[in-house]
């Protein structure tokens, strides 16, 4: 075998000893089996349809749906079309996870803080609620609370009674604020409280940084805040007024109803949930290292101050976006609506609309669209926020 | 008579015992109960609110509680019904499984048992082994055991399947099924050939971004059209199917996370050594990232058991949804708490159980890896 002199350049490759181009080959072999597959299943789809005699497209969204929903944010009977059904189903799941993810979030911040108390009965009983919750099924939840503990509820007559709140078999009962023509001077006295805040606390910041001089901003901006729309209220002759549930024969007229089963979903999301949140704010309080709070009282701040402008940032960073991720869940744990009835997009277009239309392909497609686009949306942000907040190193 | 201070030399006088106030029972409590007025006042808040959630429910549930019995008669003392419970165990655990053929389901428990506690304790050797048998040979004997059909077994359809032992069927056929896949996908998303890296991250995102319940929902209505005529899927294995390709995704971003963990210098070891990708992937990078994920799949197996309950809403029976149905039995109207708690508690072990290992191992892992 003899040496190759040194400046003679070398063969090129064999065609399949070249790893860039055998990449390519296999990754064209790949792409041909996955669109062989989808061709596959279109092909039979198309054929399947035919036989069962369903017309493709979205045409049926025009037609007139013939069912009414237990409950609607928007006008809706049965002479509305599908694609109305469609939009009333979207915002019943919006409206139980935006309740859902308020309650959570409350609940859990609370027990969270709770878990890491020095005292010992309240945090060992903070764990034990996140071990319970977090450990049982959300479905089994979920129609605990429909079926075993809503009947126990009492009658209409005997209502549970919180100030003007009243909650019984049927559901929970509200009061109903009626803003009259004045109430925009209110909203609005309140967005030039909020815009006056923001511009006072960046002069603030912007002196702080030349001159040292603190500003007291948090007070400045809660006065703020909480006087001018007052303010506002009681100059355009109190332009609010409420509607009050009241008991009427069998059961209560008026005010806001929340019917059963938005209250036991809604329940249910906001306790499994909060056993989640509880554990991330755990979490993220305890990563932040305790020579972080050491530095702080050397540094003289007290211990609100090291709070406030120590650990909460600094957790904050960890905290944030697995709580985005939480609410997702929650928003796509909606889903599980059907199970007792309670009228969301699942419930009304994936179940009714498409037993009445048999359009599987369009249905499905367009309900798994839906929560494909919030969950897109949310970790689009959950990237900005993560790119926003990443640490700078040296 | 007075008494006179002892002097003592420097350095030999005696050590006194701590202040009976900072050690022992009471200086535990002074400092985790009642260091200052907020904490004592937390305390008898705390110690209320246990007394009045647990004390109602103590006795709900065991002292005024009626054990044994064959109808509601039996139930007369105000406490819980467990009768009903205890009546009917044999079918939540096996669903609607013929009564003589039961021991083929406990035989495949047991056998499931064994081989996960070759995989879960530590001292056991050949893990490798242990992984295969459960991944490729349990399969095949669990098929042909709970199915039967053959080998002089009787043939038991799906449609009488049910109970938890279909949970467990369930959640431990989804799982078992989703893990190749779920590896394949994550090295897809982590491969340098855009096109194999677009379409792993198109299968875990979409995936992933939409609830279980439609994805069950399409496995149940859609599947059949997407099947050749004269080809068909029973209920089980659509759901099955909606299970695995759900699971994977989140299998696949649970392994990435592992891959994401293994230093660089691993890999370029691995390549200067001249290993080809698949033998550097099963030789080096795949036992080291695998081992750190463990407690990850655990979670995801915990989640998936948890989220197994949801084919009670494309009528499936399994432990939920079967004790869902007894309780419309109109011989047993009124028991929904006792079939919920059942439910509940049998869940709820297996969960925190699972949920427990998954920390220990963290623990046990995280010793070697802290850089």
């Amino acid at each position: 075998m003899s040496h190759k002199s040194n400046d003679e350049a070398p063969a090129a490759p064999s065609f399949w000893r070249d790893p860039r181009k055998r990449q390519w080959i296999f990754q064209i072999l790949v792409l041909a089996l996955v669109g062989l597959l989808f061709a596959y299943i279109f092909h039979n789809t198309l054929y399947n349809l035919e036989k069962r005699g369903i017309s493709t497209g979205f045409d049926f969204l025009n037609h007139e749906a013939g069912f009414n929903i237990l409950m609607s944010l928007i006008p809706y009977d049965e002479t509305y079309t599908y694609g109305r059904t469609f939009l009333v189903g979207l915002l019943n799941t919006l409206l139980v996870s935006a309740i859902g993810i308020v309650f959570a979030t409350l609940i859990g911040f609370l027990v969270g803080v709770a878990r890491l108390s020095s005292n010992w009965i309240i945090s060992r009983l903070a764990n034990l609620y996140i071990e319970v919750f977090r450990n049982l099924p959300l479905l089994l939840q979920i129609l605990f609370w429909y079926f075993a503990i809503l009947p126990l509820l009492p009658h209409p007559r005997q209502s549970i009674q919180i100030g003007e709140l009243f909650l019984n078999k049927r559901g929970l009962y509200l009061p109903k604020p009626i803003f009259e023509p004045g109430f925009g001077w209110v909203l609005a006295a309140l967005g030039l409280a909020i815009v006056a805040s923001i511009l006072i606390a960046r002069w603030a910041h912007r002196r702080q940084e030349a001159t040292g001089q603190p500003f007291p901003v948090f007070w400045t901006s809660l006065g703020l805040i909480v006087l001018l729309p007052w303010l506002a209220y009681g100059l355009a002759g109190f332009p609010l007024n409420w509607d009050l549930p009241e008991l009427r024969g069998f059961n209560f007229r008026g005010g806001i109803g929340v019917i059963p089963e938005l209250f036991a979903l809604a329940l249910a999301l906001s306790i499994y949930t909060a056993a989640y949140i509880a554990e991330i704010v755990r979490s993220g309080i305890q990563s932040v290292s305790h020579g972080q709070t050491e530095a702080a009282y050397a540094l003289g701040l007290k211990p609100g101050q090291t709070l406030r402008l120590v650990i909460i940032p600094q957790a904050m960073r960890v905290i944030i976006p697995q709580l985005t991720s939480q609410y997702l869940n929650l928003t796509k744990n909606s889903s599980l609506a059907p199970a007792i009835g309670y009228p969301d997009l699942v419930a009304v277009f994936a179940g009714t609309t498409l037993n009445q239309t048999g359009q599987a392909v369009e249905i499905i497609g367009m309900t798994m669209g839906v929560y494909l686009v919030i969950s897109l949306t949310i970790s689009a942000f959950m990237n900005w926020y993560n790119k926003r907040m990443a640490l700078v190193e040296r | 008579m007075a008494e006179t201070a002892t002097v003592y030399e420097p350095g030999t006088h005696p050590d006194l015992p701590p202040p009976a106030t900072e050690v022992g029972v009471i200086g535990w409590l002074r400092q985790n109960l009642f260091s200052n007025w907020w904490n004592s006042l937390l305390t008898v808040v705390g110690l209320y609110l246990a007394w009045a959630a647990f004390a109602p429910l103590i006795q709900w549930a065991i002292l005024d509680a009626d054990w044994v019995g064959d109808t509601r008669d039996a139930c007369s003392s105000g406490g819980a019904c467990w009768v009903f419970v205890n009546v009917r165990i044999n079918q939540f655990m096996y669903g609607f499984y013929p009564l003589e053929e039961q021991w083929r389901v406990n035989l495949t428990g047991i056998i499931f048992a064994l081989s996960l506690a070759w995989l879960m304790v530590p001292r056991i050797p050949g893990k490798r082994y242990g992984a295969l048998f459960v991944l490729i040979v349990f399969p095949i004997i669990a098929y042909y055991l709970l199915g039967g059909g053959s080998f002089g077994l009787p043939e038991v359809e799906t449609t009488r399947w049910g109970g938890l032992m279909l949970t467990l069927i369930l959640a431990t056929a989804g799982i078992v099924a989703a893990f190749p896949l779920g590896i394949l996908l994550a090295l897809g998303r982590r491969s340098q050939m855009p096109i194999v890296r677009a379409l792993s991250i198109a299968y875990i995102e979409l995936w992933r971004g939409v609830p279980l319940i439609t994805v069950l929902f399409m496995s149940s209505v859609m599947l059949p059209l997407f099947l050749p005529e004269g080809v068909y899927f029973d209920k089980l294995l659509r759901a099955l199917i909606g299970i695995f390709m759900f699971q994977a995704a989140y299998i696949a971003e649970v392994v990435r996370g592992g891959l994401q963990a293994i230093p660089k210098g691993q890999y370029e070891a691995a390549d200067a050594l001249g290993l080809s990708y698949w033998k550097k992937m099963r030789l080096v990078i795949l036992p080291q990232a695998l081992k750190l994920v463990i407690p990850g799949i655990v979670n995801t197996f915990n989640e998936l058991f948890k989220d197994t309950t949801l084919v009670l809403i494309i009528g499936l029976m399994d432990l939920l949804a079967i004790i869902k149905t007894s309780l419309e039995d109109p011989n047993w109207l009124g028991y929904s708490i006792e079939g919920y708690v059942f439910a509940g508690v049998v869940f709820w072990i297996f969960c925190f159980g699972m949920s427990r290992y998954s920390m220990a191992i963290e623990r046990k892992l995280h010793t070697g890896h802290k850089r």
